[in-house]
């Protein structure tokens, strides 16, 4: 017996597993939309508003 | 001029200022108060103005309260959870996603909300018991994101968008990448000792990955060859499928027979770039719709009047569900779905979605009265004469232009080429098998199937998809958005352009506005002013836009009468403002000779029962239009087609180049009829059109262009869509798709020439898989950068000329 079996074997299954792991993400529908997850990425900072009660009397400078 | 903190409109009218900011309307202030007070203001520092003005009609969503209809609506409804999926037309910018995905914060019974940007759709689950769909559609108007309801939401089609192309790519990808890696060690040694231990491990592997990209993403082109072959075509898909399954069959008896490593490398290479082709052409405008008809414009519901035991009473129901001599009722800015006679009520009714006359016509009791008109002013009552289905606007539908596939009947460039190109590569095989026969027969197979392989035409059906899939992007970032690919390869072959008249070549809300009469005095003018700005009525609204608005004097009496016009006083001046018949109807004795052209629209004026004088509104045209019919007349025949009367013809004589035929008072069936004509004289003809009264001639039509302001709203079904500002560049449109078209050509040549290098090493018996290895890859990337390179370069002026609107 050779290493070379096991070698083969090992890629061979770990191409396999990607391979499936993106069937199950395009029938997940993650190829659907494309576009709105990259904004979406940039919100979640700023989903997390500091309570109005809390909040500090600092008015935020805009940009315009 | 300031602009409105929340939709970024100047602020013509009435400026409000609030929290230190200035709004165009209450109706976007009232908007930045409820995100303000609801800690959602971080939606103005995501994009500056990103709003909407609010424009919403609250009784309009009546409807949603019947069970039935929101039944049909709802995609999910158990225990207390509804999912439902809107359509938002104005879903535009990053902002819009933002506080859409955070409508909870807003409302507490929505439980989550999904905005999918492309396709411009949003995604609500909300609880049953806090939350009614009328509510869920009520908020999202207030707001500013009025969702689109309507028939079409009716019929839902399985929205499942069809995946299979990306999960053939995804199989053929992964088994190159393998395949590729398994193949490399053979590509140098052969007899080496090491490697001839493990040939055949590493081969029958191969193989097997191999299977998948023959029998299922290769599918597709044994298909199209085999239905080709049927219909007696021999298109580009047919050496294709040759070429694959000469591949497999050779490189598994190469393998079988242990004869040598086969040519599943470039086998699975080759479907792979195909397929990319395939992949890159497929560029879809989500967001708009190319097939629609009146299903996607028509209301979903409508208030039908019955009577019970001598009470009459009011009752929402499905507009299919409308029959002859129903008794329905019409209310402010709502659309008439079916033909009817006008039984109550002061009908003043906008036609612009069928006709792209914005000018309302008014209609009086007992007159018939067309679908698609939308009504202005106050409540109507109406009585059925025909049932949805079956009225003059929807009957257009039912025509077969409608049904037929306008792309079967094409033959684009890479199948006209195909023809020749296989009878080529067959004799070629046939004729070098023959002469290896005698010279040394052992190799007669090995030639034959090596030309075949080498030639199979991966390069020349890369060519097209990715030349035209560049120009399509580039065009719709130049905001003409094209169906699919082969409408430029169409466009290029136009002979013949038809424009529809109004809405098409004029502008639809810009008119030009002329006053004819006496002049006004300064005290007259000031009131018409500050009457006209009391008023709603379009007329009034787009008049008192170029008025002179100093000193505007406020009106002690102010008196609107739906359909005709205003009766303004103050102190002792008394003005009538409206139409023809309102404004003189007490006094026809006045000196001035009233204008008796009907064909304008026109305001009358009369300040204390005399006659002054009339503003007519004109058509204006869009700008360029006659540097572009100049243009264009160079090398085509141009023709305009109006379904309105010859009141402009003179005018319209000054503006279009000589030759031009004109023709008026075409009706929808009319446009159609003539464009099948102009078909039948061997003609390509071009429709050019915008509202629904085209969709006949732009389905006929071998390229149907339709010209909208606005583009999320309403367009007819056609193959691409102009948004108006780029109207005068028609011209370069027509250019770059001929230069789209010899970039193919050129490209075809370049595939040709790696062709016969190729079959150079075939025909001569040499063919080492190696070789086919490095040829096919490169012969497609070569063509992909040429095709990129040259759509590049062809576009840059149309580029440089105007930046992409933000």
């Amino acid at each position: 017996m050779s290493i070379i079996y096991m070698l083969l074997t090992i890629s061979v299954v770990v191409a396999i597993i990607f391979f499936i792991a993106f069937l199950v993400s395009v029938n997940k529908g993650q190829y659907d939309d494309v576009y709105t997850p990259s904004v979406r990425m940039l919100f979640d900072d700023e989903l997390v508003k500091p309570d109005p009660k809390e909040k500090e009397p600092v008015n935020k400078v805009k940009s315009d | 001029m300031e602009s409105c903190f929340h939709c970024g409109e100047d602020c013509l009218d009435d400026l409000i200022n609030y929290d230190e900011k200035s709004f165009c309307c209450s109706g976007c202030k009232t908007v930045y108060e409820i995100f303000n007070s609801n800690d959602l203001s971080y939606y103005y520092d995501l994009e500056s103005n990103p709003g909407i003005s609010p424009k919403i009609n609250e009784s309009k969503y009546e409807y949603l309260e019947n069970p039935e209809i929101v039944e049909k609506l709802l995609e999910f409804d158990h225990a207390g959870t509804r999912i439902v999926s809107f359509t938002i037309p104005s879903i535009h910018c990053s902002s819009c996603i933002w506080i859409l995905e955070n409508l909870n914060k807003l409302q507490k019974g929505i439980k989550s909300s999904q905005v999918d940007f492309p396709r411009k759709k949003i995604r609500l689950s909300f609880s049953a018991e806090e939350l009614s769909l009328k509510e869920l559609v009520l908020l999202l108007s207030r707001i500013g994101y009025e969702p689109n309801i309507s028939l079409e939401n009716f019929e839902q089609k399985d929205s499942r968008t069809d995946r299979s192309l990306i999960y053939k790519l995804g199989v053929a990808g992964f088994a190159f990448g393998n395949i590729m890696f398994l193949s490399f060690p053979e590509y140098f040694e052969i007899n080496e000792f090491w490697l001839d231990q493990f040939k055949n491990l590493f081969r029958w592997l191969m193989f097997s990955f191999s299977l998948p990209v023959v029998f299922y993403s290769g599918r597709d082109y044994f298909i199209s060859a085999y239905k080709g072959l049927r219909a007696g075509l021999l298109n580009i898909d047919v050496p294709i499928a040759l070429g694959i399954l000469v591949l497999f069959l050779r490189s598994t008896a190469e393998i079988v027979l242990d004869l040598g490593t086969g040519f599943f490398d470039s086998l699975s290479g080759l479907v792979f770039f195909l397929l990319l082709g395939r992949f890159f052409q497929q560029k879809t405008y989500s967001f708009l719709s190319f097939e629609r008809d009146y299903k996607s414009y028509f209301p979903i519901a409508i208030t039908r009047l019955f009577t019970e035991n001598g009470i009459t009473r009011e009752e929402q129901v499905q507009v299919y569900k409308i029959k002859k001599g129903d008794r329905v009722i019409i209310r402010n800015e709502e659309l008439i779905p079916m033909d009817a006679i006008l039984v109550k009520g002061d009908a003043n009714i906008d036609y612009s979605f069928v006709t792209g006359e914005s000018a309302p016509v008014i209609k009086n009791s007992g007159d018939r009265v067309f679908a698609g008109g939308r009504q202005k002013g106050g409540i109507i009552e109406l009585e059925a004469l025909k049932p949805v289905q079956q009225s003059y606007l929807t009957e257009l539908w039912s025509e077969e232009v409608f049904s037929k596939d306008k792309n079967s009947a094409f033959q684009n460039l890479t199948n006209q080429i195909s023809k020749r190109f296989t009878i080529a590569v067959l004799s070629i095989a046939v004729l070098s098998a023959i002469f290896w026969m005698f010279y040394d027969p052992s190799k007669t197979w090995n030639v034959f199937t090596a030309v075949l392989i080498i030639a199979c035409p991966c390069a020349i059906a890369l060519a097209a998809p990715f030349t035209l899939g560049n120009l399509l992007r580039i065009f719709g970032q130049q905001q003409l958005y094209l169906k699919d690919a082969n409408v430029i390869e169409k466009l290029a072959q136009i002979d013949t352009v038809v424009f529809d008249k109004t809405g098409t070549i004029t502008e639809n809300d810009r008119s030009r506005i002329e006053y004819e009469g006496i002049e006004l005095s300064g005290e007259e003018k000031q009131l018409l002013c500050g009457s006209l700005r009391a008023s709603n009525h379009p007329l009034s609204r787009a008049l008192y836009r170029i008025l002179d608005k100093n000193n505007i004097s406020i009106p002690e009496h102010f008196s609107e009468h739906t359909g005709k016009g205003l009766e303004t006083s103050l102190k002792d001046l008394k003005l009538k403002i409206g139409s023809q018949t309102f404004v003189n109807s007490a006094d026809c004795s006045s000196g001035i000779q009233l204008k008796e052209k009907v064909e304008k629209t026109s305001v009358y004026i009369s300040a204390n029962d005399q006659y002054k004088g009339c503003f007519s509104f004109h058509n204006s045209y869009r700008e360029g239009l006659a540097e572009l019919l100049e243009e264009l007349s160079k090398n085509k025949k141009i023709i305009l087609l109006s379904g309105d009367n010859d009141g402009e013809r003179s005018r319209l004589l000054n503006l279009v180049p000589e030759g031009t035929q004109m023709y008026f008072d075409q009706k929808p069936g009319n446009k159609l009829e003539f464009i099948r004509d102009l078909q039948s004289q061997n003609r390509k003809v071009m429709m050019v059109g915008d509202g629904l009264n085209d969709a006949g001639a732009l389905a006929q039509s071998d390229v149907g262009i339709v010209i909208s302001e606005d583009i999320n709203v309403f367009s007819p079904a056609c193959d691409g869509i102009l948004d108006a500002r780029r109207f005068s560049e028609l011209g370069q449109f027509f250019k770059l798709s001929g230069k789209a078209v010899s970039i193919i050509k050129w490209s075809f040549l370049l595939s040709l020439i790696y062709n016969l290098i190729g079959l150079s090493f075939a025909v001569s018996g040499n063919l080492m898989p190696v070789v086919a290895a490095i040829l096919m890859p490169l012969s497609s990337i070569s063509i992909v950068v040429f095709t990129t390179l040259a759509t590049q370069f062809i576009t840059k002026d149309l580029k440089r000329k105007r930046k992409p609107q933000s």
